[in-house]
């Protein structure tokens, strides 16, 4: 199916507001969703620093 | 003593398979087999849904009735089929996790119910914009629309839960249970708000109802389906191997692990 | 055991009231918010009664588990010779008892309230008298789950709240064909079997939940 164009694409027939508004905040989602695993994993492997007691790290 | 995953080469060595699996139930043996999927599941992930999408988009054609917005169906029932399924992985590790006493099941549960939600919820946006073209209104309570929202209630409370309790094996067994009677109720209250949904409306308003789909939007959902699931399993995995740092922070494999890696 | 619960719920005279006090209050809110035009609030008086016992009831449920397991008798009974389902059952009747029953009673008085047509006030209480040991059973699931847990009550509301839907929308149902003047069999039937099913999986749940929450 050959669009007439980016213009005709982006409007999707007069309904671009909707079509994009759905894409474009679900993988903005599925990004942010990704983005704050991997702040998270980053956190977790700060926890444990190395050489850390780890008996001292459970009292603080 | 044996590296996880080493199978024990005994003169019964027929029962490998089976010492194999139990092995990798132990949070530091899955540990590097997740982290070994994610990439595999995460690359075929992009490649499906950029396919999905490109069928979506440039070989279905326009429906007759909606125009260009039904093109949003190629994410919002995606989303709802991961909606559901994932619920009832979810429910099934918790069940493994109650049964068994395994602690890597309750985490797997654990890390695959804020992409649960998402999906909930991205099924959720897509409608509401999909329905304002279609319906008029931002908002139906149509019945799958409304078993999506209580599906996402169900979400938040098995994480309130979970987040709620500070113990970690009592939050993941409250949480387990409380998935698995979510679950008996799905159905239940599935069936009971169709029927509600009828009672109240005559012509029964639902935004999925597409009689004549053409094979190619078939074809594009399936396609953006299964970039879905490759998505949920990467990013499920890739939670659990946080959840599992945190929580075996005290062992010495977890301090070897962030040593080598930080 | 069972005696132990209904005497203490008995005594306590002022958690009926309360809970008879709040129900009233959430359904005279209702016509306050939406304007007082009959029409209107003859539609929505099934919807708003059973929203508001619905509540009711699930505000007595913190009660359920909370003073045993504040002075340890709950530890004591999950180590007795007494099991665990026979002790939930009676605390779910010493709460209907307490949160439901009077609902019952009182919701014919909501029902003139609201100007409901004659026919609906026997199935508004069928109904409830059906659904509201129903919520019960649900809800000491929440509870058990959320024993000694902070901000418990908002957290069992969340968790039960979904699980209740089912009840809410048959029960209100039953009322709403009562008062157009259609059958009301399938309905009362429905919530029966949802009772029988609450009778028979609940208390098991629950005490699992229990075994989990005190372990």
């Amino acid at each position: 199916m050959n669009w007439g164009g980016l213009d005709a694409f982006l409007a999707m027939g007069g309904h671009g507001f909707y079509v994009w508004g759905s894409y474009i905040v679900t993988f903005a989602l599925l990004a942010i969703e990704v983005a704050r695993l991997r702040r998270a994993r980053r956190e977790a492997m700060r926890c444990v620093k190395p050489g850390t007691d780890l008996q001292q790290a459970d009292r603080s | 003593m044996s590296q996880p995953g080493e199978v024990a080469h005994t003169p019964g060595s027929m029962w490998s398979g089976r010492i194999n699996w139990f092995k990798y139930s132990s949070p530091q043996s899955f540990f590097p087999l997740a982290g070994a999927a994610v990439p595999w599941c995460a690359i075929p992930a992009a490649l499906l849904c950029v396919a999905g999408l490109y069928v979506g988009f440039f070989i279905a054609p326009t429906d007759q009735q909606q125009g260009e917005s039904y093109r949003i169906i190629f994410i919002h029932v995606p989303a709802a089929w991961m909606s559901m399924f994932i619920y009832l992985v979810m429910a099934f590790w918790a069940g493994v996790g109650l049964v068994f006493n395994t602690r890597l099941s309750g985490m797997m549960a654990n890390a695959l119910a804020p992409t649960g939600a998402l999906f909930t919820f991205i099924a959720l946006w897509t409608g509401a914009l999909w329905g304002k073209p279609t319906w008029g209104t931002y908002w139906v309570w149509d019945a799958r629309l409304t078993s999506e929202l209580i599906l996402l209630f169900l979400y938040f409370g098995y994480m309130a839960l979970a987040a709620a309790i500070e113990d970690p094996r009592r939050a993941d067994r409250a949480a387990a249970l409380f998935a698995l009677v979510g679950v008996i109720n799905i159905p239940v209250i599935y069936f009971s708000v169709q029927w509600w949904n009828t009672l109240h409306q005559g012509a029964s308003v639902s935004l999925t109802r597409a009689p004549t789909m053409a094979a190619t939007m078939f074809l594009g959902m399936m396609l953006v389906a299964l970039g879905f699931w490759m998505y949920s399993i990467a990013v499920s995995l890739y939670r659990v191997r946080t959840i599992i740092l945190q929580r075996e922070r005290h062992t010495e494999w977890v301090a070897d692990y962030t040593r080598q890696h930080a | 055991m069972i005696t132990r619960d209904l005497l203490l719920a008995v005594r306590r005279r002022a958690d009926v009231a309360t809970t008879l006090l709040f129900f009233v209050l959430v359904a005279s809110l209702f016509p306050l918010g939406v304007g007082p035009e009959p029409n209107l609030l003859r539609a929505i008086a099934p919807g708003v009664i059973w929203v508001a016992a619905l509540l009711a009831s699930m505000l007595g449920l913190g009660r359920m588990f909370a003073a045993d397991h504040a002075d340890g008798t709950l530890e004591q009974m999950l180590l007795g010779a007494a099991p665990l389902g026979v002790i939930v059952s009676a605390k779910a009747v010493a709460h209907w008892l307490v949160s439901g029953l009077p609902l019952i009673v009182l919701a014919p008085v909501l029902a003139i309230q609201f100007d409901l047509p004659r026919e609906a006030f026997f199935v508004l209480v069928a109904s409830l008298a059906l659904g509201t040991p129903a919520l019960t059973l649900i809800g000491a699931i929440g509870a058990a789950l959320t024993v000694g847990v902070r901000g418990a009550g908002v957290l069992t509301a969340l968790l039960i709240l979904p699980l209740y839907v089912p009840v809410l929308i048959l029960g209100t149902g039953a009322v709403d064909a009562a008062a157009a003047g259609l059958g009301v069999q399938a309905h009362l039937l429905l919530l029966a079997a949802f009772l029988v099913f609450a009778i028979a999986f609940a208390p098991w749940a629950t005490s699992a939940a229990l075994r989990i929450s005190l372990d």
